[in-house]
Order: C-alpha cells, then structure tokens, then sequence
C-alpha cells in the first residue's frame, strides 16, 4: 500500500449491524413527530387554496384540484368580520402591527435597561427588586385585568380632559396605546430577566474600562453594552413578538370594534353566525394571522436556542 | 511632594479591612510594582487609584491634586486590565480612540493619535481588526494602546500578562519596559510574578494582607528584604532559611546551626547585621539566597567572608542555565545553584562554601530582618 493509498482512503466509520438499526429508529422517530406535528399547516393551506364546495365536499388531505387565491384575497379584503363594517382583515392585521412593534421594542429596551442596573450599577436591595419583577413573570393575564382596566380607565378620563382643554387626546384613552403599555408591563418581568442574566456573564472589567474612558450611564449602555447583546436581544424580541402578537385576552378586554388585534378579528370572523362557513378564508385568514411569528421565527430562530443558551449557562 | 502620593489609605468593605493604611509615594517617570499573593489587597489598591473603588479613609494626590473624590474619567489614569477589556463590537483602530471620542477630541485630532501610537507598537496593519480576530498577544498591545493614546498622568497595569503563554508574556515584559524607557510614563503596575516585579519596577512594594511590608528597589527588597515574608516571597527559588542561636566570644558574635549528627555548623555572623544588638543565646533566622550558595570553585572570589558546610546532595535540577542542587541542613532543606556543567550526583556528599557577605539574619520573634 503507497502513501497515497493511505492518504486517500477513506475514514473507517463504526457500520455494526445495531448503529444502523439505532438510525433507522431515530430518524424514523423524527419523522413521524415531523408529520404529525405539520399536518395541521398542510391542511389549513390545502383547504386556503381550494374552492368552498371543494372544501366541504372533498378529502381535507386531498390536493385542490383547482387552485384559487380567491379565499385569500377574500380574507384579507373582503370578508366581513362579526358585526364591524369593515371587510377583511387587513385593518386588524395593521391594528396588530401597530400594538407589537412599539410594545416589543419599549419592553425590550426598557428590559435591557433594568438588566444593566442590576448587574453592572448595583444598588443595596437590588436582589429584591429583581425577585419581585420576576414575580411578574408568575402572575397570569386573568388576574391583573380588573386592576388593568381600572388604570386604562383612569387613562382614559385624562385622555376626555385632555381633550377638553387642548382638543388632542396625547395618546391617552387610545386602544392600541393602551393595549401597548399593558403588555409592556406584563412584559417587563421576562424582558428584565433575561437581560439579567445575560448582562451577569458580561465582564465588567468593559464597564470599567469605559467608565475610565470617561463614558457615562447611558453612553456605556448604547455604545459597550448593547452592540454586544445581540443574541439576547434576539432570543427577547422572539419571545415578546410571539407573546405580544398571539395575545387575545387583552385585546378582547381592552380594544373594541375596529381596534381590535388580529386574534381577536380571527376569532369574530370565524365565529361569525350569519351565511355559510368559509373554511376556505378562515384558513387562510388563519395562516394569514400566523405568518408574522412563523417569520420571525424562520429569521431569528437559530439565534433562539443559542441565545436562550448564552443566558442560561452562567448567572 | 512626589508625583503619585498615598497616604494613610484605608479600605473596608464592611468589618473586613482589605488595605490597612498604605503610605506610598513615586517620582514622576517612576515604575512601581505592587506585588504580594493573592488576596493581598494589591488589586483593590490599584482600584482605588484609578477611582473604581471607593476608599474608606486616607488620600491619594496626583501632582498635588487631591483625587480621592474624583471619577475615574476626570483622574488623568489610564488602565491596562488583565482581561484587555477591549470593546468586542469596535475595531482596534475604534478601541483606541474611545476615550478621546468620549472627551470630544476631534475626528482628525483622533486619528493622528491613534496613528502614532499604532506605529510605535507596530499596529497599523491591525487598525481595521475587531479584538476577536487578533492573536493573545497582538490584545495585550491594543490594550496597551488604548492607554497610550491618552498620553495619561499616570498609567495603571493590573496583572497585564498574566493571560499569556510563558514566551509571550517574557516578549511583553521586555516591550513594557522599553516603552517605559522610552515615553518616560509613570507607572503603577500589579503582578504576583516576582521576575516582571525585578525586572520592571524602579520601586517594588510587596504587600501582605492589605499591609505594606517593604517599599524599595529591587535591589533593596532582594537584597535587604525587610523581613521573613519579603525574603521569602522574592527570589525563585526562594531564599534558604534556618534556624541558628547565636554565640559570642571576643566581642564577635557567630551563629550556630545544629546539624544532625555531626558537630554544630558555626558561621561568623554575616556582615549585614548589627553585630552589637546580637546577645550570646539568642535565637536567630539565618537566611542565604541559593545563589550564595555553590560548590568552591564556584564560590564568589570577591566575597570577604566564605564559610563551607560539607552535605549529602539530595536533589540536582538542572535548569539549562544553571543546575540547582538541594541538598540539608539540620533537616531544613537547602538550594545551592551550582554552574550548569558542574559534575555532582545525587547521594555524594559535597563541600558547600557560602558567601557570608549576602546572608543576613532575621528575628524569628518579630521575623524582622537584624
């Protein structure tokens, strides 16, 4: 055998007859909880892309025989959802565009700010003030809805006086603003946590050095702390998007008629009590309301588990 | 009034007293080195100079200038960290001129800085790099760099080279030293590495929990150490150290060590002791670097005082350069440096000749040096 033999032979790799069956088993396990856990998507986007007699007529796994966009089209402008004037679901679906974007992006920020104070400017108690807003992070939607609704509803008379006196109402009684300061709240209690213990594993020999470069509070946090966060910012921007976007018992409670989230305009159109079901345009109404978590999640997803990793580990 | 001054500095972090009242003080261009084991306090020292830790009582003066209140920024220091610190999402050349940007020094003003310094460390090919991409000892540079580019009042080390490999760290030692030389910097530096202490320092200051124990030269402190722990913490190997009494006749003192089974070992008492205050009886510690020690064709031909002891070689570690040789007295461990090519074998019994002129004596009661 010449060297070259050697060089190019290729690497031995264990094949016993029981590293194969293993294989056989796991990939086949793998496989099988893939498609129970895809079924349901391919429903819904086979039954979005047939026509309404096809629907109810036919195989829900069977492939559209002819293929439309027409229910989705009807879904998103035409349809009439519960007992609103307006048609489609595009109106909603901005309703809900408007609500997360701010409420994640202050509820991050304010997260990150909150992780920086209490590991890098520790003050005496800072412990208890973590334990107490990660009890946040504990209290279920249902219980803080009558204190809730107290509070927007106080909100909303400085909003008429407001109005009043200056004609404008600054945001005050305002569904959607409303609805962005609650889940900013709420929100508040996971944000700040992991921004902690990820702001924990963040050498502090950086601040120092900055605060000798002659960096101040806010200049350290924008210029050494958050360019170096991405991974956290990511993993909370999921986290707070997915929270924010699926919600429904705040939008139910909170935003009425024409303001509602998306998840409340999916759940009227669905219920709606007057003609015959659409399932076609629910369907597609439905992948239409899933398709931004579905997004950031395809996007951001790997930096999720390694984000999630990164705070977890040291802390 | 000195350059860097410290007086009566106190530190407590609750009851615990961390630093018990340092009196320090260094020349302008000055090179001191704190150097003490772990949990000495000589960290915390250089943190309350450069303002990251509060202190407690005392007062540090800059030129004058009171600075115990000041922030760090507005102390004129700059510091080199043990972990380099660098900001991970900046370039080396952004590294650099953080500082400056932080104080509103102009664009321009900046970059012809950042320029000057990156040639005098040989950076410039290394200016656009972000700190993940640079090699160990290219981020101590940049650390480096980063200081310098202030031009600071005083600079600050906190174990820089601690980080890296053996041979690296040797290189750097030797590049902090001609920076030192050439740009004239004052500097403080940390270290628990007794040879960078040698090497660097125009003064050392060894400490001990949170208490000076020599400030000197390292001359001095090698040499004169102040007392057991400085003798024993300076020097690799470590100093020989044994227990003798001391015997007067003719108004000479000598000290005596008793040596198993054979007659005690008598050596006329070493030339840097106060002969007067040595009293017939009195228990002494006689202590003598290994390089004092050697065989007799080794022994220092200028030397005014040789004693010689014959011993059973125990232990031969040659170092490449020189050859250790353990060998005992009275069962107390000693380490001779012989010549490299010297023939010894370990179980001979060999004649030892020291040279009584760098041994000196210590009290084991206050374990202060006579």
């Amino acid at each position: 055998m010449s060297a070259a033999d050697l060089v190019t032979a290729p690497p031995r790799r264990p094949t016993s007859g029981q590293s194969v069956i293993t294989r056989v088993v796991i990939y086949g396990l793998l496989l099988f909880f893939a498609i129970i856990y895809l079924v349901p998507l391919i429903v819904m986007v086979m039954a979005s892309l047939k026509p309404l007699d096809e629907v109810t007529g036919g195989n829900m796994f069977a492939l559209p025989k002819s293929p439309t966009f027409a229910p989705w089209i009807r879904a998103w402008g035409e349809a009439s959802i519960g007992v609103s004037d307006t048609a489609g679901i595009s109106g909603y679906f901005m309703n809900s565009i408007k609500m997360v974007v701010p409420a994640v992006v202050i509820s991050t920020l304010l997260g990150a700010l909150n992780g920086y104070v209490l590991t890098k400017w520790r003050f005496p108690g800072h412990k208890l003030v973590f334990g107490m807003m990660l009890f946040a992070c504990f209290i279920p939607f249902q219980s803080v809805i009558i204190p809730m609704a107290v509070i927007l509803g106080l909100l909303g008379q400085i909003g008429n006086q407001l109005i009043d006196a200056t004609g404008f109402s600054f945001g005050f009684g305002n569904p959607t603003v409303n609805l962005v300061l609650c889940h900013v709240v709420y929100g508040l209690g996971f944000t700040t946590l992991f921004f902690r213990n990820y702001y924990e594993a963040f050498p502090t020999e950086l601040v120092k050095a900055a605060m000798i470069d002659g960096a101040g509070f806010f200049q350290i946090f924008r210029r050494v702390l958050l360019p170096n966060s991405t991974p956290i910012i990511i993993v909370t921007v999921i986290y707070q998007f997915t929270n924010i976007w699926n919600d429904f018992l705040f939008g139910s409670t909170f935003a009425a008629g024409d303001q509602s989230p998306m998840t409340v305009a999916l759940n009227n159109l669905v219920n709606t009590s007057t003609g015959v079901v659409e399932y076609n345009v629910n369907m597609a109404a439905a992948i239409i309301a899933a398709a931004p978590t579905l997004f950031v999640y395809v996007v951001a997803g790997r930096y999720f588990v390694r984000g999630l990793m990164a705070g977890a580990v040291k802390g | 009034m000195a350059f860097l001054e410290i007086s009566g500095l106190r530190k407590r972090f609750g009851t615990l007293e961390v630093l018990k009242g340092i009196d320090l003080s260094l020349e302008k261009g000055g090179f001191l080195v704190l150097i003490g084991p772990s949990g000495c306090g000589k960290s915390t020292l250089l943190g309350t100079i450069a303002g990251l830790e509060s202190i407690s009582a005392g007062e540090i003066c800059i030129e004058g200038q009171r600075i115990n209140d000041l922030h760090p920024s507005k102390r004129d220091i700059a510091m080199v960290f043990q972990s380099y610190a660098l900001y991970p999402n900046m370039t080396v050349a952004e590294n650099m001129a953080f500082g400056m940007e932080m104080r509103g020094v102009p664009k321009l003003e900046r970059e012809k800085a950042v320029a000057e310094v990156a040639k005098t460390l040989q950076l410039e090919h290394l200016l656009k790099r972000r700190p993940s991409q640079l090699s160990g000892g290219q981020r101590q540079r940049v650390a480096m760099g980063r200081a310098l580019v202030r031009q600071p009042r005083v600079f600050l080390f906190d174990e820089p080279l601690s980080n890296l490999d053996a041979k690296l760290r040797v290189d750097m030692r030797v590049e902090i030293k001609r920076l030192h030389q050439r740009t004239g910097a004052t500097i403080v530096y940390v270290t628990h590495d007794q040879i960078e202490a040698m090497t660097l320092a125009t003064r050392i200051a060894v400490l001990k929990d949170g208490e000076l124990q020599q400030v000197g030269t390292p001359h001095e402190v090698y040499n004169r150490p102040a007392n057991l722990f400085v003798a024993d913490f300076m020097g690799s190997p470590s100093m020989n150290l044994l227990e003798g009494k001391v015997l007067r006749s003719n108004g000479a003192a000598s000290v005596v060590i008793e040596h198993a089974g054979t007659d005690p070992i008598v050596f006329p008492a070493p030339t840097s002791a106060d002969v007067a205050t040595l009293t017939e009886g009195a228990r002494v510690i006689f202590g003598i670097r290994p390089e004092a020690v050697s065989d007799l064709e080794g022994a220092d031909g200028n030397s005014k005082s040789i004693a010689t002891f014959t011993g059973q070689v125990e232990i031969v570690e040659p170092a490449g350069s020189d050859t250790f040789v353990v060998t005992s007295i009275a069962g107390k461990e000693v380490t001779a440096r012989m010549r490299a090519d010297s023939d010894i074998r370990v179980g001979q019994s060999h004649v030892f000749a020291l040279n009584l002129d760098k041994a000196i004596l210590f009290d084991p009661a206050t374990t202060h040096r006579i």
